[in-house]
């Protein structure tokens, strides 16, 4: 299992700020991961659809679609940042 | 050893800035940046907005920022607070304050450091209007500005 965290919008327009789900098997990555994502219904598809802009980290760093996932990882998805 | 913190509180710009040269006589520049709450974005009224951010990886992000500007600049110290939660037009936002020895490392360690700030520490504004909660979009020009430091 890993958790996965939701940020801002993206939060919003999943209705989830955090899950537990089951990793997909074999070498996992953030990009199977996503796919994982994608193939749920409604808001999910249309969230993680190519061509959306979003930002990934894995355990608090920045990540990208190469990066191994890991049970027990700590996966958050959010926009892009707009502090300051 | 770089300080940072968020917060929802305010903070006293005088007394910050004050903690990174008190007790020492080797600072010979602070340079300061404090970020604002303005009515208006773009054109349209803001009345209010609400920060949030990633607890725990918003930090490390601030942590390595500085840490990265104190690698490549002589610093003596920095500080970054930023707060989070509902602002008002006119309230701060972020102070960044940094002593060196000089002024020159001191004005180009603070500007990176927001630089960076606005690009890669995990905040987000969400803008109160008329027409009801608008999440801000980042700017294309703030990339090119973090771009130009080229680390």
């Amino acid at each position: 299992m890993v958790t996965l965290l939701y940020f801002a919008s993206l939060r919003e327009s999943l209705g989830c700020s955090r899950e537990q789900v089951a990793l997909p098997s074999g070498n996992a990555t953030v990009s199977s991961l996503v796919d994982v994502l994608r193939n749920r219904d409604g808001g999910w598809t249309e969230a993680f659809a190519p061509g959306k802009s979003w930002r990934v980290a894995v355990n608090q760093r920045m990540a990208d679609l190469s990066t191994p996932v890991k049970p027990g990882d700590e996966v958050a998805f959010f926009p892009p940042v707009t502090g300051g | 050893m770089p300080r940072v913190r968020v917060q929802e509180q305010d903070f006293d710009v005088g007394r910050e800035l004050e903690s990174l040269t008190r007790g020492r006589t080797d600072v010979g520049g602070l340079a300061s940046f404090v970020g604002l709450v303005r009515a208006s974005n773009d054109g349209h009224a803001i009345q209010g907005m609400t920060l949030e951010h990633y607890p725990g990886m918003t930090e490390k992000a601030l942590e390595d920022i500085c840490a990265q500007a104190h690698a490549r600049w002589q610093l003596l110290d920095t500080l970054v607070i930023h707060r989070v939660g509902a602002l008002e037009p006119g309230d701060r936002i972020v102070l960044v304050g940094v002593a060196s020895a000089h002024r020159g490392d001191a004005f180009e360690a603070c500007e990176f450091i927001m630089d960076y700030l606005k690009t890669r520490a995990p905040f987000w504004k969400k803008e109160a209007t008329a027409q009801g909660g608008k999440w801000v979009e980042a700017r294309a020009s703030d990339d090119v500005a973090a771009g130009r430091w080229k680390v």
